[in-house]
């Protein structure tokens, strides 16, 4: 009899215990808080911060460091967050280049990476990882969506982008559904602050739009430099381009530029006018689509430890494919190479209330995957 | 390609050079007199874009921003001048490096906290708004012949400053031998101070001018400020006239590589291959030009006599 009670206790105790799973869950925060791209970074961290905070979660810790956009010192404190602060899932890179340094790695020791941003075609294809989770996009996706809106309206595109690896999905991606004429593909130095010369070859090469993907300080500059050639060629952009953090810089040249993103301020759904309200409140500034990708990454690891503990990968995996939360993008699964399915919309800078903010126009794509997952065998 | 586009691209060429010429007067002024490396250059031109954006932003007037640009660079030229680049003079270079490398930690670090992470806003003026027609029937932005017709008039001045003021002769008698000219009771201390800050307005001038075009940001000063050295090293270091041909140089090599490389290789491969290869051949052109004007004349085009 005392057997049977003490077993029955046990039983009780191991099925509570399954059921508030509170075994402690430490994520690594590497993410870019100094230098030029710092604002991304910021987003980023505040966004993700946001859900870890919402959640109530406890369990949860999140060590988060500043990778000064540099590979060499994101795969530094990679390292050391493996092994001295023992993490159970890394996140927060913001650029392709820094997150190919660590991603392979990581996952190379067991550790779950869900990226908040970056999402190179090598990690989407044949390089796909059980581990590695990507909450935000694909590369090229944004660049696909707007191919797709410029292969309708217009015949003649002038497109440009950073010669570096984003820089050239970036185009590839536009031209996968952009089949239209070309009058010109330039690629510019990364970093590069004057496109005098290359505005020129636009307005010379009639062409009747022009598609740019030139992030951070790049687009600012662009932008303001094109606004006072006066040449008139319609832009449009990847979400990015015009996203909340960089628009202030830009001022009122960024007015009816068209981009593509999967969520916009303007969303109507409770899950994103929540999501606005909360962030405005909390920061006291509008979030950026970075906000909004690492508040997805986050409710993304919230949920799956709420199910499953960390230590059983296979068990936690599984839970994160499930994707059960409230995004405020609205539709969210993931694709077989655990990249997302999602709508993707066109967006125009408008001007609302003295503030510039990105309208939603129309939707582009509904439930789009990524050219990449067919190859992926996992 | 029509002539009217090969105008802009020459004009945007020597404009770029003008620009490079602001930063590469002050380093290499700096250099000439004191012997010294500044790697801080590049923080007073950040300093004076944000001087420029801050006063534009609460008074609404670009110009009053530009003043700003210039008394801000100076002021933080002559304080960083007497609190640490005084004790560098006697050290050698590698010291200078170091502690001028600080500087633009502390420089970047500081507008930080000060302005936040995000880039600021600011316009050109509306004077200086709009495009002008050139012969062909190109256009071309008024604010970036304004910036041309600065540069020139900078140019001017520092060879009527240098060649033909008292301060000049004592800024070239500093150039060929500092230990005489303290000797015969020039006051060398004040002296330096004066030229670190005259240098540093310079590059503050550059930071508000090209900040109206571009994007006002931590962090902004430090890709010019390698392009201003590429610039000195071609000129002869430690000459003003070096900069101004080597600024550009600089500028027009680097346009027209950007603008006709790509071009030129379409004729042989597909526009998208060319387009890539063209632009990654561009970003080296004025390294390549560099090291040939190096192999020719390994002390720069304009070596000054002393050194």
């Amino acid at each position: 009899m005392k057997k049977m009670l003490a077993a029955a206790t046990m039983a009780l105790s191991l099925g509570a215990s399954g059921l508030a799973m509170a075994e402690p869950l430490k994520i690594g925060m590497i993410t870019t808080l100094s230098g030029g791209g710092a604002g991304l970074g910021v987003d980023t961290r505040d966004g993700f911060m946001l859900a870890i905070k919402q959640s109530g979660n406890k369990d949860i810790t999140v060590v988060t460091e500043d990778d000064a956009q540099k590979p060499e010192l994101a795969v530094q404190i990679a390292d050391k967050m493996i092994q001295s602060d023992q993490v159970d899932v890394l996140t927060g890179i913001v650029w392709s280049n820094l997150l190919m340094a660590v991603v392979p790695g990581a996952v190379a020791q067991g550790k779950f990476y869900v990226s908040t941003n970056a999402a190179p075609a090598a990690l989407a294809g044949q390089g796909c990882n059980k581990l590695y989770f990507n909450a935000a996009y694909q590369n090229d996706n944004l660049h696909e969506a707007m191919g797709e809106y410029a292969a309708k309206t217009y015949k003649k595109m002038f497109i440009l982008a950073p010669n570096y690896p984003a820089g050239k999905d970036s185009l590839t991606g536009f031209k996968r559904y952009y089949k239209g004429e070309l009058a010109g593909e330039v690629y510019t130095k990364v970093g590069q602050t004057d496109y005098a010369a290359e505005i020129a070859q636009m307005r010379a090469s009639g062409a009747d739009g022009i598609f740019v993907f030139l992030p951070g300080g790049m687009g600012i500059s662009f932008m303001k430099q094109f606004a006072q050639s006066g040449v008139k060629i319609p832009v449009m952009g990847p979400g990015f381009s015009f996203s909340q953090d960089v628009l202030p810089a830009i001022g009122d040249a960024a007015l009816g530029a068209k981009a593509s993103g999967q969520w916009a301020p303007d969303f109507d759904t409770d899950v994103s006018k929540k999501f606005l309200a909360d962030f405005q409140k909390e920061y006291n500034r509008l979030p950026s689509i970075y906000a909004v990708q690492a508040y997805d990454a986050a409710q993304l690891i919230v949920s799956a430890a709420g199910k499953a503990s960390v230590k059983d990968a296979d068990a936690f995996r599984n839970e994160l494919l499930k994707a059960d939360i409230q995004s405020p993008r609205g539709n969210f699964k993931f694709n077989t190479n655990q990249h997302p399915i999602q709508d993707i919309y066109l967006t125009e800078v408008v001007k609302k209330d003295g503030v510039l903010t990105n309208k939603t126009v129309e939707k582009i794509f509904t439930d789009h995957g990524d050219a990449y997952a067919k190859d992926c065998k996992i | 390609m029509t002539t009217a586009l090969a105008l802009e691209q020459l004009l945007n060429g020597i404009q770029l050079g003008v620009m490079l010429f602001l930063m590469a007067a002050g380093l290499t002024l700096i250099f000439g007199v004191m012997g010294l490396i500044n790697l801080a250059h590049g923080s007073l031109y950040m300093v004076g874009a944000f001087a420029c954006a801050t006063v534009a932003a609460w008074t609404g007037s670009f110009w009053l921003g530009l003043i700003a640009s210039l008394a801000c660079a100076a002021a933080a030229g002559a304080i960083v001048e007497l609190a640490v680049i005084r004790r560098l003079y006697d050290r050698d270079h590698l010291d200078q490096v170091l502690a001028t490398f600080a500087l633009i930690l502390i420089f970047s670090e500081g507008t930080r906290w000060l302005f936040g992470d995000f880039p600021l806003y600011l316009d050109i003026p509306a004077l200086l708004q709009g495009v002008v027609t050139l012969p062909g029937d190109a256009s071309y932005p008024v604010y970036r012949l304004a910036i041309i017709a600065v540069g020139a008039l900078i140019a001017l001045g520092l060879y009527l400053l240098i060649g033909k003021t008292r301060l000049g002769m004592r800024i070239r008698a500093g150039e060929s031998d500092r230990e005489m000219i303290g000797a015969l009771g020039v006051d060398i201390r004040t002296l330096y101070t004066l030229v670190f800050a005259l240098g540093s307005a310079l590059a503050g001038l550059a930071g508000a001018l090209v900040g109206a075009l571009q994007s006002v940001q931590v962090g902004m000063g430090e890709p010019v400020l390698i392009l201003a050295f590429v610039v000195i090293v071609i000129g002869g270091i430690g000459s003003i006239k070096g900069a101004l041909y080597g600024a550009l140089l600089v500028g027009v090599t680097d346009t027209l590589g950007r603008f006709l490389l790509p071009q030129f290789l379409a004729l042989f491969v597909d526009p998208s291959e060319a387009g890539m290869i063209g632009g990654a051949m561009a970003s080296m052109l004025i390294y390549v030009v560099m090291a040939v004007i190096l192999a020719v004349k390994p002390r720069g085009l304009f070596p000054p006599a002393h050194a």
